[in-house]
């Protein structure tokens, strides 16, 4: 369980993270969702205690995370940022760090099997791919078995191969019950494994809400239309609240009516239809309309 | 796919946090090349000084022969070993900012103190456990040379103040590596905790000259470098007393630490 209230971060001039109120639920993938440069590494640094918030709290399972007396075993974190010494071999990276809360040898080389590093195991981290670079990562996020798993943007940059691994391993440990916090910048990923959404844009926050009713809620309620006497039915359903937009000859997209509303129309109207569907907006479009406004850069159109 | 189960093993403690800096310490090459660096340096330099003396010794001008002291050149390798103990102390800390490594140690101990004091253990103990036993050795090699030779000055551990200087030698170079950690941790950047360490270290002394010369021959003798030697020298001159000289450099290596000890507390990472 994450809770953060009122989280605020500044750097310099420029505010990162602006008021953001959100709990992460155990036992559940909760998608952590922006844009680059919307907040999302920021915050997840703020709840790790290597940041101070400029205002507002952040605690995990009800506690700072520094006053946590075994802080591995509460939380495993996988930063976007590389967190490795370059020249030490992976398995003295995960020594050092097991070493901190007395866990085991064992457990290093449980997880070493576990992510699959078995062979590059003793080799210099700062040789590793960067699928290779993920896997250790994981495992020093699972190190101390805890109870909440968060990683930044963890398929980024990684193979089909890897992405998959990734996705099986989210649904694995929420299926443990596990709180599983995981960010990214695509929508489609998140589709994927996410079943709650934390969106954020310009470090504020967006929407909270289940993958599903975000998608509803962002549904533009278009309904596609073919008809022969499309010219006709675009004069009469035409109104203040109602757009029409003709795609191709016989093809029209009707906004500001459901698709029960045109066809009761339409037969009013003794207007033949071909094709009356109602178009749901897809993961990526809701999240790009949500955030359209809250992207940091946008390319100029001339 | 299912994660392994782990038993709960309880806190995070100093002591542990100490076994895994000696972990992160001993596995990497700059340890091993920088440590390697200062034990030859200070043996095989205190060699090949005595030898060239000894080769020379029948030839020398009268001069030469009563500006020789036999402990100073015994201990020429010290000044090399010192900036590859130094420099290896800001790289401890350092390696862990440039590498983002520093994220995962803070992450492991969120309290962060115990990290800082960890390494300056486990830095400084290793230090002293390899430097001793080398300025020893140097000492024992060197006025070995020496004493094979025709008529050439030479000393043992039992003549006065030897034995301080030589161990002091040990002690020196911990210091010296402790200095360089503080700053190291200050400045958080390998690039620059060289630059301070080596500016504090070896360019700070001769700028003193562009004071007036009764105040550098007053303050001089209190830079981190001149305190230091003091401990290694067994004859008079402008420095201070031997352990007051050593204590004023223990003071710059814990004035350090501490100020290091503050901003890793505040600042973020």
């Amino acid at each position: 369980m994450i809770e953060a209230r009122g989280l605020t971060k500044d750097y310099g001039d420029k505010r990162a993270v602006d008021g953001l109120d959100f709990t992460v639920k155990p036992g559940i993938v909760t998608g952590f969702l922006g844009p680059n440069g919307a907040g999302k590494s920021t915050t997840m640094r703020l709840i790790l205690g290597l940041d101070r918030p400029t205002a507002g709290d952040v605690t995990v399972n009800g506690k700072h995370y520094r006053d946590h007396l075994a802080p591995l075993h509460e939380v495993g974190a996988l930063l976007e940022a590389r967190s490795v010494h370059t020249g030490r071999s992976a398995y003295n990276h995960l020594l050092s760090l097991a070493q901190t809360h007395g866990i085991p040898r064992r457990r290093v080389d449980e997880l070493i099997e576990l992510v699959g590093l078995q062979d590059v195991a003793k080799k210099r981290a700062g040789k590793f791919s960067l699928g290779m670079g993920q896997r250790l990562g994981i495992a020093t996020a699972l190190l101390g078995d805890p109870q909440t798993v968060m990683l930044d943007e963890p398929v980024n940059g990684l193979d089909p191969e890897g992405i998959q691994w990734i996705r099986n391993l989210l649904r694995g440990l929420a299926a443990e019950g596990r709180t599983v916090f995981v960010s990214s910048h695509l929508m489609s990923e998140m589709a994927l494994t996410a079943e709650h959404l934390i969106v954020v844009g310009r470090g504020r926050l967006i929407a909270d809400t289940s993958v599903d009713e975000f998608v509803r809620g962002a549904s533009k309620n278009v309904v596609r239309v073919r008809s022969p006497q499309a010219v006709r039915l675009a004069e009469l359903v035409a109104g203040p609240d109602v757009t029409v937009s003709p795609v191709e000859n016989g093809l029209l997209e009707i906004h500001g009516l459901s698709a029960e509303q045109i066809g009761d129309f339409a037969l009013e109207h003794r207007i033949v239809l071909h094709e009356l569907t109602p178009q749901q907006a897809s993961l990526e479009e809701a999240f790009m309309d949500l955030t359209r406004e809250d992207v940091e850069f946008k390319a100029v159109v001339a | 796919m299912t994660t392994l189960a782990l038993a709960r093993t309880g806190r995070v403690t100093q002591a542990r946090v100490a076994r895994s800096e000696w972990t992160k310490l001993r596995s990497v090459r700059s340890t091993r090349w920088s440590l390697a660096v200062a034990v030859v340096f200070t043996i095989g330099i205190a060699a090949l000084a005595t030898a060239i003396l000894r080769h020379h010794w029948a030839t020398a001008s009268l001069h030469d022969r009563s500006d020789f002291h036999p402990l100073e050149l015994n201990m020429a390798g010290i000044q090399l070993a010192q900036l590859a103990i130094g420099v290896l102390g800001v790289l401890v800390i350092t390696a862990e900012y440039s590498t983002g490594m520093i994220r995962a140690s803070l992450t492991a101990v969120p309290k962060r103190l115990p990290v800082l004091w960890g390494k300056a253990a486990v830095y400084g103990l290793t230090t002293l456990v390899l430097m001793i036993p080398a300025a020893i050795v140097a000492f024992l090699v060197g006025q070995a040379i020496l004493a094979g030779g025709n008529g050439i000055p030479h000393l043992s551990l039992g003549d006065p103040g030897v034995a301080r200087a030589v161990v002091g030698a040990g002690l020196y170079l911990t210091l010296v590596g402790l200095f360089g950690l503080g700053l190291g941790s200050i400045v958080r950047n390998t690039a620059g905790g060289i630059a301070t360490f080596a500016g504090i270290m070896f360019v700070l002394p001769p700028l003193m000259n562009v004071l007036p010369s009764s105040w550098n021959s007053a303050a001089s003798p209190y830079l981190p470098l001149q305190a230091g030697e003091s401990i290694m020298s067994i004859t008079p001159g402008n420095h201070l007393a031997p352990w007051a000289g050593l204590g004023v450099l223990a003071l710059y290596a814990v004035a350090s630490l501490a100020v290091a000890a503050v901003l890793l507390v505040r600042r973020d990472t």
